[in-house]
């Protein structure tokens, strides 16, 4: 009889499922890996297996031509991964696709989230609580000062600044993953149905979105834009990458706009050249991250990746035990 | 104040110049009396607040969240206020009180002392949401930094009333926040503000750049251009006797506390233009007597002086015009009256402080070329010619008064690194730093950054040198881009000083890049040597 949890060991590249020699987002080609979503700082190409949900698995085909030992495992489904580990992925919130991964073993449980959310979002199923003994979570935005308001919020100011800004365009820079997709549900559902412009290093992602059943509306690329005229008081998104530089000079007057969840702070905005902030993520937020905690109420909380200390900290003030998992090549491309 | 509030947050995120202005000015014409002065005077940091200090801030802070979890999120987001603003734990459930007007705010933060603070500002926080608490703990602390710089804040006043900012410059000094004389006069049309027994700012008559072709000396006097710092120095008398003089900087910012032997100094009441100098040996020829423009800046931007500096550089003014002198306005008389009134005045005031800037006499236009070319060695800037019938009007008018500087110098650097600009030009790479070679670069000398400079460059010129950043970047460093050492500037500047703040141990006065040499080998740059033979410390 081992000791309590030895199944599970934290490495520096990926979480080790030791009896079923499985690794759980490694950063590294493993021969068996299970991905909580498509991200590229949790999915990998070059793996031997690749488990996952059928929209992530799309996913990383789309960006990683994963094909060979794709195993599609859908949520709430759970299966034996050997070693006498069970799995199963329930829903995190955070992406279509994303998901969190229970993990199960004589009678320990281990739910590893990736990144999550727990506000609504219109195109992917929403975070499931689930009790369990270890939970592994993230903290991207682990610190008191982020508290992302409802996305309403943000979209009224981008729909508003756009409105003033009738004879220009509104940039918006949004991952391309994810983010991008969610604000363009979100403008359709306050009303907005005006064609929305893509940056080209969208285009493929929007589809593939399409393709599994989250509808988008009139979407067209720039490049397509019939002149600059046709995209005056229109909205366009663009990778972050893409603001400051000389591709936005063929948008008329844009006045540029940032998705993220970093836009909460000043500095950073203006550091981007930000001039409409809009506080939009796809990560859990201070209340989130501890409410969840205290939802889920595990034995012991491990963090991953994000700002650690104070979540750590958190924990200490509220009689938690936790630890910090020293994981490397996280947090590159979603926030 | 929670227009207050939104205006901040909008110049926060504001880079155009033009877009701040219409922001301010829009906030100006919508807002009623006195909010609108208060923020202007918020604006331009002219409010202080004693009882609350930033320390304050965080005491208020440390009662309310654990103080690893507060140092954790200061540390990230890097301001206190903005900080707290997003960190104040918002009671329960307020119940909804009637906002607070921006008056009423700066009321309650005037009354507030050391023991009320706390609980003062508590009870405000938790009125605002925290971009309302942002506006509030910025103006509270007096450190409102969103890039409007007092000048820029006039402007603005100016265009949303459509007024001179020439006028707007003279009335402000003079009034005190919330400026109420101000807004009557140029929102309401009152009557101007009644200045009289304050020693106020008059605009400077400026002059234009002499291009080219030849001007007639029966028509214009010639008169040195000191390389100093062109002040206002006004002295008035009030209705109780009491005389009070004031040194005012070209951009009309009262900088008499860092000169404070000049206040005593004018025996008359007065407004006298000229260049504020410091003893030394350096200028002034036959006049003798001024130290380089190096020794200036040791005493400018303090807000006291030691006894020891005040002994060892002491200012004084070298008079070039006269606007006032008691009880008689002489802005509308002819230069040559002016001139001569300033001579007449000259014996009644003390040579220690005050001198002359005697006109430069000259046969003819080539007569006086030839003496301002042997300039250069006088580290003079260069001529100034005025016209003998001129009166003093503000700013810059045609034909009146040409300022005929010395040809800048000229040096070859290499661009080392560039980032991008601001506003319209935040997509290209306009401000560079450039560098000399330390020695013989064919044998393994290095480049060490000398200046830094963002104009001279047509657009197009801009265009072309973005793709040759881009083309040729090194690395990168947020907005900095560190370049291949393979681009030639013709840098021209209007002096060389000793620096020990840069690495190469100087600093250029007024770089721009004079030509984009692209058919130059970047070997081919000047050396550090050339332009340290060029100080003239
Ligand atoms: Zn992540
Ligand atoms: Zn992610």
């Amino acid at each position: 009889m081992s000791a309590p949890f030895a199944w599970i060991r934290p490495e520096p590249w990926g979480i080790h499922i030791v009896p079923a020699d499985t690794w759980v987002d490694p950063s590294r080609a493993v021969p068996r890996a299970l991905v909580t979503h498509g991200h590229a700082d949790h999915a990998r190409g070059g793996h031997g297996e690749t488990l996952a949900t059928p929209a992530t698995l799309a996913i990383m085909q789309l960006r990683y031509n994963t094909q060979a030992g794709a195993v599609p495992v859908d949520y709430g489904e759970s299966i034996a991964i050997g070693g006498g580990v069970r799995a199963t992925f329930l829903p995190a919130g955070h992406v279509l696709g994303s998901a969190q991964i229970l993990l199960e073993r004589a009678g320990e449980r281990v739910i590893i989230t990736g990144d999550y959310k727990r506000a609504p979002d219109p195109t992917c199923a929403p975070f499931a609580v689930t009790p369990c003994d270890i939970f592994i979570t993230e903290a991207t935005f682990g610190l008191p000062v982020f508290t992302h308001p409802p996305i309403g919020e943000e979209i009224s100011k981008l729909l508003k600044s756009l409105s003033e800004n009738a004879e220009g365009s509104v940039l918006v820079g949004a991952y391309a993953l994810g983010k991008a997709q969610r604000v363009i549900a979100e403008l359709r559902a306050a009303g907005h149905h005006d064609t929305i412009f893509l940056h080209g290093a969208m285009e493929a992602m929007c589809r593939l979105y399409e393709e599994q059943g989250v509808a988008l509306g009139d979407l067209r690329l720039v490049s397509d834009a019939p002149s600059k005229d046709a995209m005056r008081g229109a909205i366009v998104l663009a990778p972050p990458s893409a603001l400051n530089d000389r591709w936005s000079r063929r948008l008329p007057a844009p006045l540029t706009a940032m998705a993220s969840g970093w836009m909460r702070v000043r500095g950073r905005a203006r550091q981007r050249g930000v001039e409409l902030p809009l506080v939009i993520s796809d990560h859990a937020d201070w209340n989130e991250l501890t409410t969840t905690i205290a939802a889920v109420n595990p034995q012991e909380t491990w963090i991953t990746h994000g700002r650690e200390e104070a979540l750590l900290r958190w924990c200490q003030l509220n009689q938690r035990r936790a630890r910090a998992l020293a994981l490397v090549g996280y947090e590159d491309e979603d926030d | 104040m929670e227009e207050f509030a939104a205006l901040l947050d909008a110049l926060v995120y504001t880079t155009s110049r033009n877009r701040k202005l219409a922001l301010i000015a829009a906030y100006l014409r919508s807002q009623p009396d006195p909010d609108r002065g208060w923020a202007l005077a918020g604006l331009t940091e002219g409010l202080n607040f004693p009882a609350v200090k930033s320390s304050t801030i965080r005491n208020l802070m440390m009662e309310r969240i654990d103080p690893v979890l507060w140092a954790l999120s200061r540390d990230f987001v890097g301001d206190t206020a903005e900080t707290a603003s997003l960190l104040w734990p918002g009671p329960e459930d307020a119940a909804p009180q009637t906002p607070l007007s921006l008056a009423e705010v700066v009321e309650r933060l005037s009354d507030l002392t050391r023991a009320t603070a706390p609980k003062e500002l508590a009870d405000l926080f938790d009125r605002k949401d925290a971009k309302g608490r942002y506006a509030l703990i910025k103006l509270a602390t007096g450190g409102i930094r969103v890039g409007v710089s007092a000048r820029l804040a006039k402007t603005a006043f100016a265009q949303a009333f459509d007024v001179a900012v020439e006028e707007v410059e003279e009335y402000w000094h003079a009034l005190v926040p919330p400026y109420a004389e101000l807004f009557d006069w140029a929102a309401d049309g009152a009557t101007p503000p009644d200045l009289a027994g304050v020693p106020r700012f008059r605009p400077f008559m400026l002059a234009h750049p002499l291009e080219d072709g030849e001007i007639d000396l029966s028509d214009y006097a010639a008169e040195w251009k000191w390389d100093g710092i062109r002040v206002q120095l006004v002295r008035t008398t009030n209705h109780e006797g009491r005389a009070e003089t004031r040194v005012y900087s070209r951009s009309g910012d009262d900088i008499s506390a860092t000169f404070p032997e000049l206040l005593g100094a004018l025996p008359v009441d007065a407004v006298l233009d000229g260049e504020l100098l410091v003893r030394g040996s350096a200028q002034g020829g036959e006049a003798g007597g001024a130290a380089s423009f190096n020794a200036l800046q040791q005493r400018l931007g303090r807000k006291t002086v030691s006894a020891k500096m005040l002994k060892e550089s002491p200012a004084f003014v070298r008079l070039y015009d006269v606007l006032l002198c008691e009880g008689t306005d002489w802005r509308e008389a002819p230069w040559k009256l002016r001139r001569a009134t300033l001579e007449a005045l000259m014996p009644h005031l003390p040579a220690s402080h005050f001198d002359l800037s005697a006109l430069v006499e000259a046969d003819d236009f080539a007569h006086l070329a030839r003496i301002r070319e042997s300039a250069r060695d006088a580290a003079i800037e260069g001529l100034m010619l005025k016209h003998r019938d001129s009166p003093y009007v503000a700013g810059r008018k045609a034909a009146l008064w040409y300022k005929w500087k010395r040809d800048p110098l000229l040096v070859d650097c290499v661009v080392m690194y560039a980032q991008r600009g601001s506003g319209k030009r935040s997509s290209f790479h306009s401000d560079f730093t450039f560098g000399c070679w330390d020695g013989d670069p064919d044998a393994g000398a290095e480049l060490l950054p000398v200046g830094k400079a963002y104009t001279g460059f047509t657009d197009a010129e801009l265009k072309q040198l973005d793709k040759f950043v881009r083309q040729n970047t090194l690395n990168r460093f947020g907005p900095v881009r560190e370049v291949k050492r393979e681009l030639v500037f013709e840098v021209a500047f209007d002096s060389v000083h000793t620096s020990k703040r840069h690495k190469s141990g100087i600093a250029m006065r007024f770089p721009r890049i004079h030509r984009i040499r692209w058919d130059k080998p970047a070997h081919e740059a000047d050396k550090i040597a050339a332009l340290r033979a060029l100080i003239k410390d």
